[in-house]
């Protein structure tokens, strides 16, 4: 353990180092993590005000609130390895990551982690600006506050080994880019990120449910914002706990299979 | 060649069988692949054995596409051998055990390991965290690199300031600060200049003499092969064609010599002696069997007024090109 901890410590001073080489490319990025959920804030606002104050279970206060907290999370959850594992398998620098004696991907979460350490106060800053701009409103509640951390580091990890397991179909097929597309869609309406899942009708919640998606990102936002009973919040953890088992068991049945393809055909 | 150390490097018998699939061109051909897909058996290593001892400096020769490269990748864990045994430091490479990769490196002088916008210092502080390279050790490592690779200037720029060659001599010295009992060098000099070249040589000569590492390096430059290696493997098609030592290699391979006389202009008429390739100013080559080139020196010095003679082998370069025209032995 103490060997990974310095790897870790290592990678965030590289990743550092690297981060503020390109500033101007860090604030462009930025500004594309900010203006999606900007976009669905302002569109949600504009039809909750045409409706009479409210959608749903929704007020314009609460649409406010939750597409805030959404862009945070999304954030603090979001990779983008699916495009850099296929970037570094067709280039054959993987070869180098398999010749390390440490799993690759111990590398990539700590340079996650790294990159979203780096740029979360300036997204702090923006949902402050926004919550001056917007009135969210949020019902506080102490413990699902504290409940609300696990569930975020639960997010981040289903989200990471899920899309680091994906990524590894670059081992297969040189039509990642598809393979990416289909699981964006897939996450944009089922996450939560579109509009909050409570919108939708039953069976399509229902589905939002069996599927990984809102465990990764809309279900800390539930939580956070005091949309969720106590057993809710238990059942939700438990299933993102279930899920990750799941997700570390196929990434470990992939990875054994990919390298095996790898080391079959050579790059 | 025969060693009484155990070996480093144990190869018998290894295959390595590519499966490429291949299909005509046009439109045709491309919706018939989609249902039935043929696939052609490429066989990249046919049946190599080999030993290398604790130390050893071996140069591997071949053509683009002879087998040099994959290889070196079954010997370093990242292809699986199709069939044969192999083993390097005692371990199965493919397995890729921890205890196994702390004791190698490859280096491939067409890839980049370094991270493109930092010093190089800063990659090599995390290949220090990757292969927990104790303090005192990794001071030492880092003293000895720069000094040999006259590194010292190089280690603060970010890497994509850096020229081909002194990123390369960079690359180096990141792959060998766990100070790898066998290093995989994979055309270290490729596109490097004759200086930078010389440079690198001498680099791994030192490296080698200093650690006692076991050396198995590829190139296309015969240079490198003459400066650094005693042993040599040529590989042509998969197969090995020859190993030993370089200078048996000329010696088998050489049926002729090159006399070189420097007479006053080109008159004379030396067709007496050998076959006459070229005559320049007076300066006549002369190519001879072999067995021959005494008693046609003897002929020459007796019967010309000479003002210079030298007796050479072909370039090397020739001889290796004869191999691979010939592929026998």
């Amino acid at each position: 353990m103490k060997g990974l901890g310095a790897i870790y410590l290592q990678q965030f001073r590289t990743t550092l180092a690297s981060q503020l080489q390109y500033r101007a490319m860090l604030f462009i990025w930025l500004i594309g993590q900010v203006l999606e959920p900007l976009v669905y804030l302002v569109v949600w606002s504009a039809v909750s005000r045409s409706t009479g104050g409210s959608v749903g279970d929704f007020s314009s206060g609460e649409f406010a609130a939750y597409f805030i907290v959404m862009m945070l999370i999304n954030h603090s959850t979001f990779t983008w390895i699916m495009w850099e594992q296929e970037y570094r398998i067709r280039q054959g620098t993987f070869s180098f990551a398999l010749l390390k004696p440490v799993h690759p991907i111990h590398s990539d979460i700590a340079d996650n982690i790294s990159y979203k350490l780096i740029t979360f106060p300036a997204m702090l800053l923006v949902a402050l600006a926004l919550s001056l701009a917007f009135r969210p409103q949020i019902h506080f509640a102490p413990w699902a506050f504290i409940a609300f951390f696990p569930a975020l580091g639960l997010a981040f990890l289903m989200r990471f080994l899920l899309e680091w397991t994906i990524s590894l179909t670059a081992f297969w097929t040189t039509r990642v880019s598809a393979i990416n597309q289909i699981y964006y869609v897939l996450l944009l309406f089922f996450s939560g990120q579109v509009a909050p899942l409570s919108l939708l009708p039953g069976p399509i919640r229902t589905l939002a449910s069996a599927l990984p998606f809102r465990w990764m990102v809309s279900f800390p936002i539930e939580l956070l914002l005091g949309r969720l009973t106590p057993s809710q919040a238990l059942v939700g953890l438990g299933a993102q706990v279930a899920w990750l088992a799941a997700c570390f068991i196929l990434l470990k049945m992939m990875w054994r299979a990919g390298v095996r393809v790898y080391s079959a055909v050579g790059a | 060649m025969a060693s009484t150390a155990s070996p480093v490097i144990h190869l018998r018998d290894l295959r390595k069988t590519y499966l490429v699939s291949e299909r005509e061109s046009g439109a045709r051909a491309a919706l018939k692949s989609l249902l039935h897909r043929r696939t052609q058996e490429v066989p990249a290593v046919a049946g190599i054995s080999f030993d290398v001892a604790p130390g050893e400096v071996v140069g591997f020769l071949g053509p683009n596409g002879a087998g040099k490269t994959t290889t070196l990748k079954m010997l370093s864990g990242l292809l699986h051998p199709s069939e044969g045994d192999v083993a390097v430091l005692g371990h199965t490479p493919w397995k890729r055990e921890k205890s196994f990769l702390r004791k190698i490196t490859l280096v491939m002088g067409q890839r980049n390991q370094l991270v493109w916008d930092i010093p190089a210092a800063d990659s090599f502080e995390l290949n220090r965290a990757i292969y927990r390279i104790p303090n005192d050790v990794y001071r030492q490592s880092l003293d000895d690199l720069t000094d040999l690779l006259d590194l010292g200037p190089l280690l603060r720029k970010p890497v994509r300031n850096l020229s081909l060659g002194e990123r390369m001599k960079c690359e180096i010295a990141a792959a060998l600060l766990h100070r790898p009992q066998v290093v995989f060098l994979d055309e270290p000099t490729i596109g490097l200049d004759v200086s930078m070249q010389r440079r690198i040589r001498s680099f791994i000569t030192d490296y080698n003499r200093r650690y006692g590492a076991t050396v198995l390096l590829t190139s296309h430059y015969m240079a490198d092969v003459e400066a650094l290696c005693k042993r040599v493997l040529v590989i042509h098609h998969g197969k090995l064609l020859f190993d030993g030592e370089l200078a048996r290699l000329v010696q088998r391979f050489t049926r002729h010599k090159t006399i070189v006389v420097q007479l006053q202009d080109c008159s004379s008429d030396l067709r007496a002696y050998g076959d006459v390739i070229e005559c320049e100013d007076g300066r006549v080559t002369l190519r001879v069997p072999r067995a021959e080139t005494a008693r046609v020196t003897e002929r020459l010095l007796a019967d010309l007024p000479l003002i210079d003679l030298s007796v050479e082998d072909p370039p090397i370069e020739e001889i290796i090109e004869q191999v691979f025209a010939q592929e026998v032995l």
